[in-house]
């Protein structure tokens, strides 16, 4: 009785309909097809047109479908009831919601614009949030970038007028050595893994310098397990050993960075011609030249009245025996042959393997080249280096690398995205003058030159609540969100009434010291009213920071609204091309609920907000929908690029085109420009490349520039520490500004090292975003959950026997801080003085629409509550931040720890009360079927 | 693997059933009448109730009646058929005794080897499974038959014969034991054959790939001490071998005899228990557990 | 039909990279979405947001690590899923016929309406390839995405497993084993493409590619040596060769 084998159907419906939007389970903003049975979302899978994704998807993007169905969506606007951090909620309607808040910001917009404070998380509408914030008029407005990996974005952008991260990507086509330093997943999430596919489909090398090997350092050819916070060191001794053999590209470094610049050798500034340009000896004539004067052989060893060029400063600098492989090996845990090593290979590879693409270009000194020379090494780095108190200056160490070696914007080595490159002088600089009911003098956030762009009062205390742009971290041109909640709460330097923040898990995973921020959010003063008086909060689902807000205005989903991935933000560029996107509502919300950037058009409306409203006093714009069309920034240029004009058929510049959404949900979601394949690379010095960007809008005028291999505002801030000028430095900051301030990259130990006993605290212990979670949304994500439920502490080898742990135990860890209890792991390819776990998986009782007992609350755990904003005291009275002293980043990876074996307690230590769920629980069955 | 209660009721109550009917099979002076049904009713209960127990382990025991079908390749299939077979066949041989009086004696013969044929049937089931080494054995088989006949001489009364065939079964049980506690490593397979990078060094499990227990390693991960199952092994031996020997030597009692009978079956379900609970599934070593 | 057919016409399957596999758990949770919404019931979770989450999943993502004394340990990511055995053990022992191997292309599939859930193919596999699901009691384990490879619905491009699809490493790939000029029979060849347990004699079709050599910096004696010819040991002797290398550009 055997059966015959089942027919089945091999073509199956695979959906009713398929849109296209952008997908935002993570910041990539990769282009997805959203499979449509019966109006329901059934499947989601990778648009193979889009530029970033070009098809393919990660494990959150196909997860989606479990977002969109989360049981933790919030469902309406709510107004506390019970005491801050209790969960007790009442549900309100819209409109009591947005007087709530009216009532509230006012009288604030009215009378003292900075006692707002207006912070908004993992934030993908920057250009508009700061739009608003800055019609309100308040100075304190910022994203989360000062906590995240400012110092990357700053360290970049000033060395070389953009940086890793989603400024700019290798040349993956032509790579043939890449070598990735400190990154896990980065926000680049699937080009990085296309890219690395690409290169090893090609059988090219890959190296990995990472403490531990997982993820992208596990497919690395050879890993480099180096002792955190050491990166700059293991850099300079690179650049020691290039420079030492003469593998350095001389042709480049004279052409197109600072190296033949000479400086004052008084001042330590640029010897500038009359009318301010820098200056060199040009090698033809022997007499000194403008930089960019046309056919100028800049030299490069010039000594001219004394003063002499960024290049001998730098051969004094980086020749001493300091950097050599011997003298940093041990700090940084590599061999002096594995280090000698490497740089051989990186000399190998750049000028063996040096290419030329058969492409002409003129330089921006007007000179023409027939060929495009490549260099195929490339790099990529993230918070490994950034997230640490000396991360801006490793940052500028490791471009210094790629410089040095030529790689930087021609082919085979790294590659900026448009808008950038971008030097500091066609960023804007920071703003901060308030005035009473109307807007701010420009945008909050910048790039300063020097002491005279600070954000400092007359009396020299801060003008912002976050002390941004101050002598404690003089660039931080991201502000300083993880600082926020703690100075409002202490009023330093001054006090402030409503907190109003967006997108942001501040009460748990993205703040350090996660149960001091719980204390300075619930603390009251003597009157029972709370040291923060009002918060209001925007998030889409029921998060830990939900509890803590008195107001919630409800975000919907990333499938149900209206979003603009700008050129004027962080759009979705590609090395070659311009692009941006959008979200569109695919579904409808069945929930009382609206889109953030809505919300604020109704309340920018309701306070009649110049910029929003017309004189008349009506609104300008009915939505967000509605503003990303018709907003203009200047005449022709708005916040989409793509199918502009009256045709739709204008790029870049062009009048405002009613239909511009709809053209951009018939063409995927997405508008992508090329650029013209003459200004494909040297981008900052291409002439081809700099008319194409002006045409496109992202300049007014050409913007060339040199690779700041020097740093002159670096040394301005250096020289006023020094007694030079007016704006002078508070004495206890002098001398740390002093040496930090190095105009030249330089490395220093992170600060923890020198705060607490080394001894003691004997071991490194860092984070790692794991690649199918993003921070704390995952969780209540039925599939990804599955993934990542709960998070033990890795331990190498050494520390595994030596503490004598086996599977199932449990470790104390300790820092200067505090102490968690924590389930704990062996890995053997991980660095032996380091432990690690995954970032943000641990979850508060009652969050999330978890049920009792989810291993998130159970077993899971925060490395935060280890993690204090401030270093230990010293005894010298003062309590120094725990951040890098230019940037003001978080240095989260500084972390020193000691381990004990402990007893297995019930949960995971330390415990916080439950929090009640303002949208009850999850089911506890899915069988999750669209169609039939 | 998981020592699931339906499988361990259904191994033990259904070879012992099979067991006793084989024995009344190939009976030269069966019992009849009254006496007869006794005898068959508890070979039938026991080889259907143990049927009826390994289906509560089914998703879907409605559609049981397709497990017939693949008997070319399936011993399970074939357990089916050789189970249906034998209780129809000795169905109609008790008939023929409790109702008619009447042996006919080929039918019995044809119901002892059906019968006996279902027990093998069911062993092959695990002996056929490449995954579990401590299974993959024809000494599973004599296992499983050798317990059947012992427990089926006991339930019929035989009790010299079964004094003779505890002491075999007791052996059998060690040898099969012993053959098992080297069955794995001897099969070479490993996490380094499982991964295909055995050659290039010690390969560890870091992380599973869900945090949480999943279907596969609750079904086939069972972690049980050594200490704890030589305890048990000694206990299943005594209560299948060695109490009801004492019990049946001494003076004839119902109560002794019901005892040594019930001994028996406890010590075959402790057996089988450790049948279960001991065997590693290659798939464990996935999870760098066997 | 739990007879293995004697040859299939095509021998269609996955060539896995562990080279290039870096764990990012993408074609886990594809699988589960199109297994979902597409061939026989969806995967079900239990517990979805409690204790001890359990859903079915077709594929999933083991780490490893391998290390060889006196070397670094390496990290290898490891995704399984059905291997469409050529002597599958799982179709064999399946009393009911539910499961199969297809004859034209040598996909093993469980047919859910004549599954009884009896679990004994799972218990068959060596691989962890079948679960059972625990709301529909079928048998569930990958298909190969049969319901995509021929869909005349989808466009020509995507008729592949939707895992292959989605993976950004481009770390899977699929293809006819049957055929020498195949992408995967050619991967098999070049990279040494190997079998999972081949002592247990199921033939498995997918292959996977062993991880290149790795960390040879960390012992080799150094043949780069030459690219380090110091040209000068300080500042001074550094001009003295500025000055000479730029008088030849
Ligand atoms: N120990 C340690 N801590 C860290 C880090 C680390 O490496 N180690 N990394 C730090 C870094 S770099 C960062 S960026 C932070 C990230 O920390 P957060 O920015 O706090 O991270 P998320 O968990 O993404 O939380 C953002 C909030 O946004 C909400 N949300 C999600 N989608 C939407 C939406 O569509 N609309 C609205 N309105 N809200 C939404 C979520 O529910 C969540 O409450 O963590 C920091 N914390
Ligand atoms: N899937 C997923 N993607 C994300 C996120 C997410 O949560 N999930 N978050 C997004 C956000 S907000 C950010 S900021 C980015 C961050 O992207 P990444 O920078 O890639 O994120 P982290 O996980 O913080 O990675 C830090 C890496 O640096 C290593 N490291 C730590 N200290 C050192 C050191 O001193 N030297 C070196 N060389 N390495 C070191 C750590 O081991 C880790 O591998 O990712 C973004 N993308
Ligand atoms: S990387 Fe993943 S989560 Fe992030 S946008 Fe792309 S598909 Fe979505
Ligand atoms: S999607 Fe690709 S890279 Fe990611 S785990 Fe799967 S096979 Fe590996
Ligand atoms: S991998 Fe397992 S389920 Fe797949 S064919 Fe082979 S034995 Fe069967
Ligand atoms: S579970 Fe289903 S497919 Fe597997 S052997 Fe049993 S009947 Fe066959
Ligand atoms: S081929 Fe299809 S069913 Fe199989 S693992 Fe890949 S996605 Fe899942
Ligand atoms: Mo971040």
């Amino acid at each position: 009785m055997t059966l015959k084998q089942p027919q089945i159907d091999l073509s199956p419906k695979v959906s009713d309909e398929v849109r296209q939007t952008t997908c935002y389970m993570c910041a990539c903003r990769c282009g997805i097809n959203v499979h449509m049975k019966e109006g329901k979302v059934a499947y989601i899978e990778g648009n193979r047109d889009h530029p970033v994704n070009k098809g393919v998807l990660c494990a959150k993007g196909s997860a989606g479908i479990m977002q969109v169905n989360a049981p933790s969506r919030l469902r309406s606007p709510l107004k506390r009831v019970g005491p801050r951090g209790s969960g007790e909620f009442e549900e309100i309607s819209w409109d009591e919601a947005l007087d709530m808040a009216v009532g509230l910001l006012k009288p604030i917009r009215e009378n003292n614009p900075e006692k707002l404070a207006f912070f908004t998380g993992r934030d993908q509408s920057q250009s508009f949030t700061g739009f608003w914030a800055q019609n309100f008029g308040t100075p304190n407005f910022a994203a989360h970038g000062g906590f995240c990996s400012v110092n990357m974005a700053a360290g970049g952008i000033y060395t070389m007028g953009g940086a890793f991260w989603e400024f700019g990507q290798p040349d993956w086509d032509h790579t043939k050595l890449f070598m990735m330093f400190g990154v896990a997943e980065d926000h680049d999430s699937n080009p990085i893994k296309m890219g690395i596919g690409k290169i090893k489909a090609r059988g090219a090398k890959v190296i990995g310098v990472n403490p531990v090997r997982s993820g992208y350092n596990a497919v690395a050819d050879e890993w480099v397990g180096i002792t955190p916070g050491t990166d700059g060191l293991f850099i300079l001794s690179l650049v020691h050993e290039l420079m030492k053999a003469g593998k350095i590209d001389l042709h480049y470094l004279a052409q197109y960075t600072n190296a033949p610049v000479l400086i004052d050798s008084e001042t330590g500034l640029f010897v500038r011609d009359t009318d301010g340009k820098p200056v060199v000896i040009d090698r033809v004539t022997g007499k000194p030249a403008a930089f960019d004067q046309k056919g100028v052989r800049p030299d490069l060893g010039a000594t001219h009245e004394g003063n002499r060029t960024v290049m001998q400063l730098m051969a004094e600098k980086y020749l001493d025996p300091q950097y050599a492989p011997e003298a940093v090996a041990d700090a940084c845990g590599i061999s002096a042959n594995k280090i000698r090593k490497i740089a051989a290979e990186l000399a190998r590879v750049a000028f063996e393997e040096e290419f030329e693409l058969d492409q002409e270009w003129t330089d921006f000194r007007g000179e023409t080249h027939s060929k495009m020379i490549g260099r195929p090494v490339s790099m990529h780095s993230m918070r490994g280096i950034s997230a640490h108190s000396n991360g801006f200056q490793t940052c500028r160490a490791l471009h210094i690398l790629q410089i040095v070696l030529g790689t930087v914007e021609v082919p085979g080595g790294f590659r900026f995205k448009p808008p950038y490159p971008k030097p500091i002088e066609a960023h804007p600089k920071p703003h901060g003058k308030v005035s009473c009911n109307s807007p701010l003098d420009g945008p909050h956030l910048g790039f300063v030159h020097g002491p005279d762009d600070l954000m400092l009062k007359d009396d020299g205390s801060p003008i912002r609540i976050d002390k941004a742009f101050t002598w404690e971290n003089p660039m931080s041109s991201h502000g300083l969100m993880h600082m926020v909640i703690s100075n409002a709460h202490a009023g330093d330097p001054y006090k402030i009434d409503t907190l109003f923040m967006y997108m942001a898990n501040m009460s748990w995973n993205s703040s350090m010291n996660t149960r001091g921020v719980i204390d300075m959010l619930t603390d009251q003063d003597e009157d029972g009213n709370y040291v923060i008086p009002n918060i209001i909060y925007s998030d889409a689902y029921s998060s830990e920071m939900v509890a803590y807000a008195d107001l919630i205005l409800p975000d919907t989903t990333y499938l149900e609204r209206h979003d603009c991935i700008s050129l004027l933000d962080r759009p979705i560029c590609e090395a070659d091309a311009a692009a941006d996107a959008i979200r569109w509502p695919v579904i409808e919300p069945d929930r009382d609920v609206r889109g953030f950037q809505t919300t604020l058009v109704h309340l920018a409306n309701r306070l009649g907000m110049p910029g929003f409203v017309n004189e008349d006093g009506s609104a300008k714009y009915e939505d967000y929908a509605d503003y990303i069309v018709n907003h203009e920034r200047k005449p022709g240029i708005g916040p989409l690029s793509g199918f502009r004009g009256e045709n739709g058929d204008k790029t870049g510049r062009g009048e405002i085109n009613p239909e511009q959404l709809n053209r951009y949900i018939e063409n995927g979601g997405f508008h992508v420009e090329h650029i013209p394949t003459e200004a494909s690379y040297y981008k900052p010095w291409n002439a081809a490349y700099q008319n194409w960007a002006v045409d496109m809008g992202l300049f007014d005028s050409p913007q060339p520039y040199l690779f700041q291999l020097y740093s002159e505002p670096m040394r301005k801030f250096q020289r006023a520490a020094e007694g030079h000028g007016d704006r002078q430095p508070p004495e206890h900051l002098r001398e740390r500004l002093k040496s930090v301030m190095d105009p030249l990259p330089i490395w220093y130990q992170p600060f923890e090292e020198t705060h607490v006993d080394l001894e003691e605290f004997d071991v490194h212990a860092l984070t790692q975003r794991p690649m199918a979670m993003y921070h704390s949304w995952g969780t209540q994500n039925a599939w990804l959950r599955q993934l990542h439920g709960h998070n033990p502490l890795y331990l190498p080898t050494k520390l595994w026997e030596k503490h004598g742990f086996a599977e199932g135990d449990w470790a104390r860890v300790t820092s200067a801080h505090g102490e968690i209890t924590v389930p704990v792991a062996h890995q053997a390819a991980l660095n032996e003085n380091t432990v690690w776990t995954w970032n943000a998986i641990g979850k508060r009782k009652g969050a999330w629409a978890l049920n009792e007992g989810a291993p998130e609350t159970t077993k899971g755990f925060l490395l935060n509550h280890l993690i204090h904003e401030l270093l230990p005291p010293k005894g010298d009275g003062l309590r120094w931040a725990n951040s890098d002293p230019i940037t003001g980043q978080a240095a989260w990876f500084d972390l020193r720890v000691k381990l004990e074996k402990a007893d297995a307690p019930d949960v995971s230590q330390p415990t916080f009360p439950e929090i009640k769920s303002p949208v009850g629980q999850g089911p506890d069955q899915l069988q999750w079927k669209v169609g039939k | 693997m998981h020592p699931a209660a339906s499988v361990i009721i259904f191994t033990t109550l259904s070879g012992l059933g099979f067991g006793l009917l084989a024995w009344l099979g190939i009976d030269a002076t069966p019992p009849t009448g009254w006496g007869a049904f006794g005898y068959f009713f508890i070979g039938f209960s026991f080889a259907v109730g143990g049927l009826m127990a390994s289906t509560f382990h089914l998703g879907h025991p409605e559609r049981a009646w397709r497990a017939f079908s693949q008997w070319k390749t399936s011993w399970l299939s074939r357990e089916g058929i050789c189970a249906v077979a034998a209780l129809i066949v000795m169905g109609l041989y008790a008939a023929a005794l409790v109702f008619f009086a009447r042996h006919y004696v080929i039918l019995g013969w044809i119901g002892t080897v059906l019968s006996l044929g279902t027990v093998f049937t069911t062993s092959m089931i695990y002996g056929q499974l490449k995954t579990i080494p401590r299974w993959n054995t024809p000494m599973t088989s004599v296992l499983y038959m050798t317990f059947a006949i012992t427990g089926g001489a006991l339930l019929s009364g035989k009790v010299a014969i079964a004094c003779v065939l505890f002491f075999v079964a007791g052996l059998v049980q060690i040898l099969w034991w012993k053959q098992g506690d080297s069955a794995f490593a001897e099969r070479g397979t490993d996490l380094g054959t499982a991964t295909g990078l055995g050659d290039r060094g010690t390969v560890r499990s870091m992380a599973h790939p869900h945090t949480s227990p999943n279907y596969l390693m609750r079904e086939f991960v069972h972690v049980i001490g050594r200490k704890h199952a030589q305890k048990l092994r000694v206990i299943s031996l005594i209560l299948m071998a060695v109490l009801p020997v004492l019990l049946l030597m001494l003076p004839f009692h119902h109560i002794f005899a019901i005892a040594a009978v019930a001994s028996h079956i406890a010590g075959v379900a402790v057996s089988r228990w450790l049948f279960f609970a001991e065997a590693e599934h290659v798939v464990g070593l996935y999870y760098g557990m066997r | 039909m739990t007879e293995l057919p004697q040859s299939t016409e095509r021998k269609l399957g996955l060539v896995i990279d562990l080279d290039t596999c870096v764990g990012c758990h993408a074609c886990v949770i594809s699988c589960k979405g199109w297994n979902t919404e597409n061939y026989g019931a969806p995967l079900s979770d239990q517990r979805p947001y409690g204790e001890e989450p359990m859903g079915t999943f077709l594929n999933r993502v083991h780490s490893y690590e391998v290390q060889a004394p006196g070397q670094a340990a390496q990290t290898v990511h490891f995704p399984k899923s059905c291997l469409h055995c050529e002597t599958a053990p799982c179709v064999t022992v399946c009393p009911t016929g539910a499961s199969y191997k297809r004859a034209e292309d040598g996909i093993v599939l469980v047919n859910e309406s004549s599954c009884i859930g009896c679990g004994l193919c799972a218990w068959a596999c060596p691989y962890g390839a079948r679960e059972l699901d625990q709301a529909e009691g079928v048998m569930k384990k990958c298909t190969l995405c049969v319901d995509r490879i021929y869909n005349e619905n989808l466009p020509e491009v995507d008729r592949v497993p939707s895992c292959v699809r989605t993976c950004p490493a481009g770390a899977r790939h699929f293809g006819d084993f049957a055929d020498p000029d195949s992408n995967v029979s050619k991967l098999t060849a070049e990279r040494g493409g190997m079998d999972l347990m081949p002592e247990l004699g199921t033939a498995p079709v997918n292959k996977y590619l062993p991880p290149r050599p790795k960390d040879s910096w960390d012992n080799e004696e150094s043949i780069l040596a030459p690219f380090l010819a110091p040209i000068a040991e300080e500042p001074k002797g550094f001009l003295g060769w500025l000055d000479k290398a730029l008088e030849k550009i």
